[in-house]
């Protein structure tokens, strides 16, 4: 066979392609490197340290929003499921259960309302926005009854070990974090599962007609990150040593635009988890360097969200050009 | 006087309405098009064939503004033009109807035809929706065409969106139009339909570009014939003095002994028997027997119920009613998945919707039915996958850089190489297959062919749905015709001629050979 058809040349190794793969590294080692010239406080071990933890709660709860926005779905519901399983989670240790059996309460609080999520999706067809718009706001109501506005205090110490303790000079939560990204990470890039996240995510009809049982898939995916939520909620609380109402408020926000900024497409199928880890530390860098400067929280804001569409907008020109 | 007459009738022997000239386009890593010069008359059809890649639809782009031309001119009844977009080559005249079609479902005829230049009134705030329905039902009424201007597209069949899209580029007074495959998801009904109206616009003078990979239409149709292969112009033709194996020719370089290549195979047991198969409005009644080791063709119109009876097999839609059993054993098809398990496989028949990731990796999506055999405790065995990958690669002739390549960026021919590369890992004992070779090039299609002889030489049942007459003609041992949701004839390979099975398919000829089943 000799029919000369196309070229089968790969695509040269172009400015396109370096700026999407290292790009968001580069954008990260720029602001590193400003920010230590404007401040010598900022390159101390014991900042970077505390940017790390800062970016453990939204980085968790970015972790399960990663593979959500894989699947081209959203979870909104994601800080008032933190929300719910914190206040019972603390109510319950008040009331002497043991850590252990409170925190796998929370978890399956977390599990549980995920799958509400995923079933209303994958079964119910209601459109992942809206699904998990209602999971907030009846997440967020349940909550509020649940504690009748007044914030659990005073935790054992044995659990707030999540939010505080250390492992040699490790912050609990850091280690916490670490070890789930390890762990999706192993899962998205090697097994089954991880395949078929990206496959719905691509193009679910197909991946129905190739024998993917997508609707399971789905519903673990919202569950993982219900999961997720719960367990930022618990180092949340073990840190604060309180469940608030209104804890959680917003960090949908924070979740999803660090899993856009780390480059995972909302259209699904493409994104890794290295860049979601990219995106949360890029975020919490920026608000802890505006700290040290001593910009004020309003700014904050604002500039927040002016990276996060200057991300979005980097991304659409280097896909337009390599196209 | 005379010789002013003889200067007029010279300049009209000589003005054509387009000329390219020495046009190339590159992309990185590939040339499209290479110094490509061609020019058509006025009142002409011009066939542009090629094998998929040979940068038909690259050169058709730059002239409908949707690419930039590197170097070269392009000429508009004597005027050089610039196209630097879409909205310049609809301005001049020049109307692309694209593969897939680009208008929008929610609105109505009326609606898409004026879709950007709506007639206005009130300062120019509101649309003049009577005077634009006014001027879109006389363009219907110009072309023949019977449909309200008020229905939504998405009422229409695809045939008739089509004819809209063909309506709209009239409306806008296109002097030349671009037609890219148009005939891909049409019956042969609305084939010849489409055809009649583009003879009238020729007719009229309008120039038509029509890109086809159909021999038939071609010869049919065009005045002309251009043939591209590699990014280049190899030959420009007029129709009646070229045949179909001189194009088929010039476009792989080689000669091509066979068409539809047909491998003698050996008729064995029972493998699937459907008892009045039933399905939502499209599938009323089916009742067939599948054997192993053979290839049974299904034929019919668009919307006869083919793809349904695909679906349902297939678990994909649900089975009201009928029985299916699989070698003799009488089952329950809930899920495509059920399907699978039972030896079932479908290739469906709009692989870029249904059948591919096109984001995703080679690999990923020929490996994707052996995932749960290749994995242990959910962790993939990449190793052994890639080896099976490498392997089908090479079987099925895919031309892919590496493993990782997305899918989207191959070829149509490779990537429908690709989806039936996953259906080999499965095995399946019944393989259906619906346009397994629409809009793909002819080499890929003889392979594909090929391929599905010697899977029926080793013993699969398969099915095939096509549109393409001598396809079925060609590769099937059996030919089952299907009209209005029910099993209408059956007829052996010998039995079999283009007449008989159009005959059956509009209704002309009933209950040909089914009487075996009662």
């Amino acid at each position: 066979m000799t029919a000369p058809v196309e070229q089968l040349r790969s695509a040269p190794f172009t400015l396109n392609i370096f700026l999407k793969r290292f790009g968001l590294l580069l954008v990260y080692a720029l602001l590193g490197l400003g920010l230590s010239l404007l401040s010598d406080r900022f390159l101390t071990g014991s900042n970077q340290i505390n940017i790390l933890r800062q970016a453990t709660i939204s980085g968790i709860v970015a972790i399960g929003m990663t593979l959500v926005i894989l699947t081209a779905g959203i979870d909104l519901s994601v800080g008032s499921i933190l929300a719910l399983s914190a206040v019972i989670t603390a109510d319950l240790l008040k009331q002497g259960l043991p850590v252990f059996l409170a925190v796998l309460i929370a978890l399956g609080i977390g599990a549980l309302m995920g799958m509400v999520n995923g079933l209303m999706i994958a079964r119910g067809k209601i459109p992942p926005f809206i699904a998990t718009l209602g999971m907030l706001t009846v997440g967020r109501g349940l909550t509020l009854m649940y504690t009748q506005g007044k914030p659990f205090t005073g935790l054992p110490d044995t659990f707030r070990f999540l939010g505080t303790g250390s492992i040699g000079a490790i912050p609990m939560p850091i280690v916490i974090a670490a070890a789930l990204f390890i762990l999706v990470t192993v899962i998205l890039t090697r097994t089954r599962f991880g395949e078929y996240i990206y496959l719905i995510g691509d193009n679910p009809v197909a991946a129905r007609l190739a024998g993917i049982n997508t609707n399971r898939m789905i519903v673990f995916v919202y569950m993982i990150s219900g999961i997720c939520s719960a367990l930022a909620g618990l180092i949340l609380i073990a840190r604060l040593d309180s469940a608030q109402p209104v804890i959680g408020v917003g960090y949908e926000f924070s979740a999803i635009a660090a899993v856009v900024v780390g480059g995972t497409s909302f259209s699904g199928g493409e994104g890794t988890l290295f860049g979601t880890l990219l995106g949360t530390l890029l975020i919490e860098t920026l608000s802890n360097g505006l700290n040290l400067l001593n910009v004020s929280q309003l700014w904050e804001q604002v500039i927040k969200g002016v990276v996060i569409a200057l991300a979005l907008l980097f991304y659409k020109a280097i896909n337009r050009s390599s196209k | 006087m005379s010789r002013t007459l003889l200067f007029i009738k010279i300049m009209a022997d000589q003005t054509y309405r387009l000329e390219l000239k020495n046009i190339t386009k590159s992309f990185p890593g590939v040339l499209a098009v290479q110094d490509v010069t061609l020019s058509a008359y006025p009142g002409e059809i011009l066939a542009l064939a090629g094998e998929n890649g040979a940068g038909k639809s690259t050169l058709m782009n730059i002239l409908s503004g949707a690419f930039t031309a590197d170097t070269g001119m392009i000429l508009l009844d004597g005027q050089e033009v610039k196209i630097p977009s879409p909205r310049r080559a609809q301005e001049l005249g020049i109307a692309m109807i694209h593969q897939e079609l680009a208008l929008i479902p929610q609105m109505t005829v009326a609606q898409n035809i004026f879709l950007g230049r709506e007639p206005l009134f009130a300062a120019g705030t509101l649309v003049n929706t009577k005077m634009m329905q006014a001027e879109a039902q006389s363009v219907l009424n110009q072309l023949g065409l019977d449909f309200s201007v008020t229905a939504l597209i998405s009422d229409l069949s695809i045939a008739q969106r089509q004819m809209v899209e063909i309506a709209k580029s009239i409306s806008i007074k296109s002097r030349v139009i671009i037609l890219d495959e148009p005939t891909s998801a049409l019956s042969e009904r609305e084939s010849a339909k489409l055809f009649d109206l583009m003879r009238s616009l020729r007719e009229q003078g309008v120039t038509l570009i029509y890109i086809s990979h159909r021999m038939e239409e071609i010869f049919n149709l065009s005045d002309r014939v251009a043939v591209m292969r590699d990014g280049q112009l190899v030959g420009v033709a007029a129709t009646k003095e070229l045949n179909v194996n001189s194009v088929v020719q010039m476009m792989v370089g080689r000669e091509l002994k066979e068409f539809f290549p047909k491998a003698e195979t050996q008729r064995g047991e029972v493998a699937l028997e459907v008892h009045n198969l039933r399905s939502g409005s499209h599938l009323k009644d089916a009742t067939f027997t599948l054997y192993k080791g053979e290839i049974v063709g299904l034929a019919g119109l668009v919307g006869s119920g083919r793809t349904e009876i695909a679906r349902v097999l297939f678990g994909a839609d649900p089975n009201e009613g009928g029985e299916i059993r699989v070698a003799g054993k009488l089952v329950k098809i809930h899920s495509p998945q059920e399907a699978i398990r039972l030896g079932i496989g479908l290739v469906t028949e709009d692989r870029k919707a249904q059948g591919l990731f096109l984001g995703q990796s080679v690999r990923s999506n020929a490996s994707v039915s052996l995932f749960e055999r290749l994995s242990r405790f959910g962790f993939l065995l990449y190793e052994k996958i890639d080896q099976w990958v490498r392997g089908a690669i090479q079987q099925l002739n895919i031309r892919a850089a590496n493993l990782e390549q997305r899918v989207g960026n191959l070829s149509g021919g490779n990537q429908q190489k690709v989806v039936i590369a996953r259906w080999l890992a499965v095995n399946p004992q019944i393989l259906i297959l619906d346009e397994p070779t629409r809009g793909i090039d002819v080499s890929s299609k003889a392979e594909i062919h090929n391929l599905m002889g010697e899977l029926a030489a080793k013993g699969m049942a398969i099915l095939m749905i096509s549109s393409e007459l001598p396809e079925i003609l060609g590769v099937s041992d059996r030919i089952l015709v299907m009209r209005e949701g029910r099993l209408m004839a059956e007829f052996s390979r010998a039995d079999a001629t283009q007449d008989r099975i159009m005959q059956a398919a509009t209704g002309q000829l009933q209950n040909a050979g089914l009487n075996v089943h009662e």
